[in-house]
């Protein structure tokens, strides 16, 4: 593709998702309001209004109904999506793992939020990480580019796990910030995400096939197993996936993790989704005073990239994990995967503080971020959580 | 087994002796040549037919959770609208839903009322063993005033069920659909003909069948269809449709037997009988009789 048919265009990462679910262009598409999602489904709607789209849209009545009317779809060989958030996405946790298990190719795009209670509408991944378990691929968007970016690439990277995806946008920080995005011609992404292949559907009605069977002590092991394997895949399949569209779109488009300034840094911070672009200029601010301080963005989270994370962390000293929620009664979700990934590597000699930030939309500022690293600099690493309030 | 009735649901499959869902299915599935897909809440037809790595199913079928058969059975429509439109299918399935009670009733309720107001074309059938029967015997909103159950036990100072059942047909009736019928699974022609006419109709229509539980209804698994009968012969179960608004009786009784005829064949009415819960059975003769009448007022201004 030529570089020069792109469209640059100024989108909120809701618009942003939107289009690209309208270039996408899926079959079925249930939805049900909640803040801080409803600018995809409001502006898809509106596409589908303005006659661009034949997408079947359910204005279901709940999002547990949602993700149901999204299994049947997808069961039935279509390319079925959805939006949600919060509240929502607990709503329809019962059918998450049912998505997963029945293998089906669903897209969720998620908007992240704080969870009730008490009740806020800002952005926080406490949601998501409540659903981490679910045997979905999970991906977060930095801004609204990646939020496009894996909203394109959700669908082919479903289609070719057989399992569910949701890309994840910080709730208005993402969502409602207006951004520069690049979008790509219609036919291209047309013909990167393909036509989904419908065999073993329900729609088979030569060879019936049984949905959602019952599978007692002798098998059910056997599936997670199976199905696990598979999720453990996704990890290459997005890195190769992302490749491609880099080529596609002259972008840089990088794999499961983001390294930044990590060759030579001595100090080095984690973190995932739009809080990363405010802890880049902390980085930058500090690198121009001669510190060596770097950072791993995490881009994919569910499978976690353990042997990327283990690699790119494999020769720093001191790292601070940063959490945009809480695990209750536990360290903080993201840390512990990194504190984990780490031991099980060979060299494990890390010292890893873990920082809770952004809770109920609470802003995080470049100069907090900036401490922490002072922080890490001057050996200040007891085990207890730290808050940035 | 006549080849013609297991063709769509084998007579391979795991429901109790006596048990009468798998006639409900067959018969309902019987009623058309057309191609149909099967949405199926959590329950004793979804463990009974599709016990990993067998299935009963010879046509596409699908369970994913016990409160979303409706959902399911929208969103297989919706796809097979969309396939449609892009060329894909040459012609739509009929979805069909089945439930028991308590995935209609209860948990489904809400899924139920949704797919029907946004005007799905599918048919959904609950088949009403009056409790959560796959679970043991737990009271249902279906679950009958002085029945005894696991979770609504008679006791010194319980009589079993306190409360009426729902009237979940003129729920479903509220939501303006053009064909929805009562049916009993001890009058299988009539089944089959309400089976028809609903498959026929476009957009959502509903069938409320039911079925006695040998189990736990407690009587002998060769019991089930006679008790069915008795069931609509004392009116405790009316057979009756709705059609554009208007109710039809399909079956009125010679005479109307007493309640007590239906009652006493059931070990989960056995403790009305004792000289405290008599008072009881009065209720619910007189509830039978208000519900006959409140039908047949029905019928007069259809």
């Amino acid at each position: 593709m030529k570089n020069n048919t792109k469209k640059i265009k100024a989108l909120t990462g809701g618009y942003a998702v939107a289009e690209a679910l309208r270039q996408v262009a899926p079959d079925v598409l249930a939805v049900y309001p909640i803040t801080p999602q409803t600018p995809i489904i409001e502006s898809f709607a509106k596409m589908r209004a303005d006659g661009d789209l034949d997408t079947e849209i359910m204005q279901v009545e709940s999002e547990h109904s949602a993700m149901s009317a999204t299994i049947g779809a997808s069961a039935a060989g279509a390319r079925a999506v959805t939006a949600s958030s919060s509240q929502g996405i607990l709503y329809m946790a019962e059918m998450l793992p049912i998505a997963s298990g029945l293998r089906l190719p669903i897209v969720m795009a998620v908007s992240s939020r704080a969870l009730s209670a008490p009740l806020n509408i800002h952005g926080e991944h406490g949601d998501v990480m409540a659903v981490r378990d679910m045997g979905w691929v999970q991906l977060f968007a930095q801004d609204a580019q990646e939020a496009y970016d894996h909203a394109v690439l959700s669908i082919k990277l479903a289609e070719e796990l057989e399992l569910p995806v949701m890309p994840i946008m910080d709730g208005f920080h993402t969502s409602h910030t207006t951004e520069r995005v690049e979008v790509l011609p219609d036919d291209v992404v047309r013909d990167f995400v393909g036509e989904r292949r419908t065999e073993g559907s329900l729609m088979d009605q030569e060879n019936p096939v049984s949905y959602g069977t019952l599978a007692l002590q002798d098998t059910y092991f056997e599936f997670k197993i199976e199905q696990n394997k598979a999720l453990h895949k996704a990890g290459a399949a997005y890195a190769r996936i992302c490749r491609e569209l880099s080529v596609m779109s002259g972008r840089k488009i990088e794999g499961s993790v983001e390294s930044y300034h990590l060759d030579d840094a001595e100090f080095a911070l984690v973190i995932m989704g739009a809080t990363s672009g405010t802890a880049k200029e902390a980085v930058d601010a500090l690198r121009e005073k001669g510190k060596k301080v770097g950072l791993l963005r995490i881009k994919m989270y569910r499978p976690f990239p353990q042997k990327e994370v283990a690699r790119a962390l494999a020769h720093l000293k001191s790292i601070a994990v940063f959490d945009r929620a809480l695990s209750p009664g536990s360290y903080a979700p993201l840390y512990q995967d990194v504190v984990t990934t780490l031991h099980d590597s060979a060299s494990f000699k890390h010292e890893i503080a873990s920082y809770i930030y952004g809770l109920g939309g609470r802003d995080t500022l470049q100069k907090d971020i900036e401490k922490a690293f002072t922080e890490l600099e001057d050996k200040d690493m007891s085990s207890k959580t730290r808050y940035l309030q | 087994m006549n080849k013609d009735l297991t063709k769509r649901l084998s007579p391979g499959h795991a429901t109790c002796a006596g048990c009468g869902i798998p006639a409900i299915v067959r018969t309902v599935l019987g009623a058309t040549e057309e191609p149909v897909i099967v949405s199926n809440a959590t329950g004793c037809l979804e463990v009974t037919t599709t016990i990993y790595p067998n299935t009963s199913w010879k046509v596409p079928y699908i369970h994913s959770a016990f409160g979303n058969a409706a959902a399911t059975a929208a969103g297989i429509d919706a796809a097979q609208k969309a396939l449609q439109k892009k060329g894909k299918i040459q012609k739509k399935a009929k979805v069909v839903a089945f439930g028991g009670d308590g995935g209609t009733y209860d948990i489904g309720l809400q899924a139920l009322s949704g797919a029907l107001e946004r005007g799905h074309d599918f048919l959904y059938v609950c088949y009403d063993n009056e409790g959560y029967m796959n679970t043991g015997g737990q009271r249902s909103g279906a679950t009958p005033y002085g029945a005894n159950t696991e979770t609504a036990p008679v006791g010194v100072e319980s009589f079993g069920k306190g409360q009426q059942r729902k009237d979940l047909m003129e729920i479903v009736k509220a939501h303006g659909i053009k064909y929805l019928a009562q049916a009993n699974v001890a009058y299988l022609a009539d089944l089959k003909k309400k089976a028809q006419k609903a498959l026929e109709t476009p957009g959502p229509s509903f069938l409320l069948v039911l079925q006695p539980c040998t189990n736990l209804w407690k009587f002998p698994t060769s019991e089930y269809v006679a008790i069915g009968k008795l069931a609509s012969e004392t009116n405790f179960w009316p057979l009756y449709e709705i059609e554009d608004g208007n109710y039809v009786i399909n079956y009125v009784p010679k005479e109307r037997k007493p309640i007590e005829d239906f009652l006493k064949t059931q070990g989960r009415f056995k403790h009305l009988f004792g000289e405290r819960n008599k008072e009881i059975i009065t209720q619910i003769q007189a509830e039978v009789d208000r519900n006959w009448e409140k039908l047949e007022r029905r019928v007069a201004s259809s």
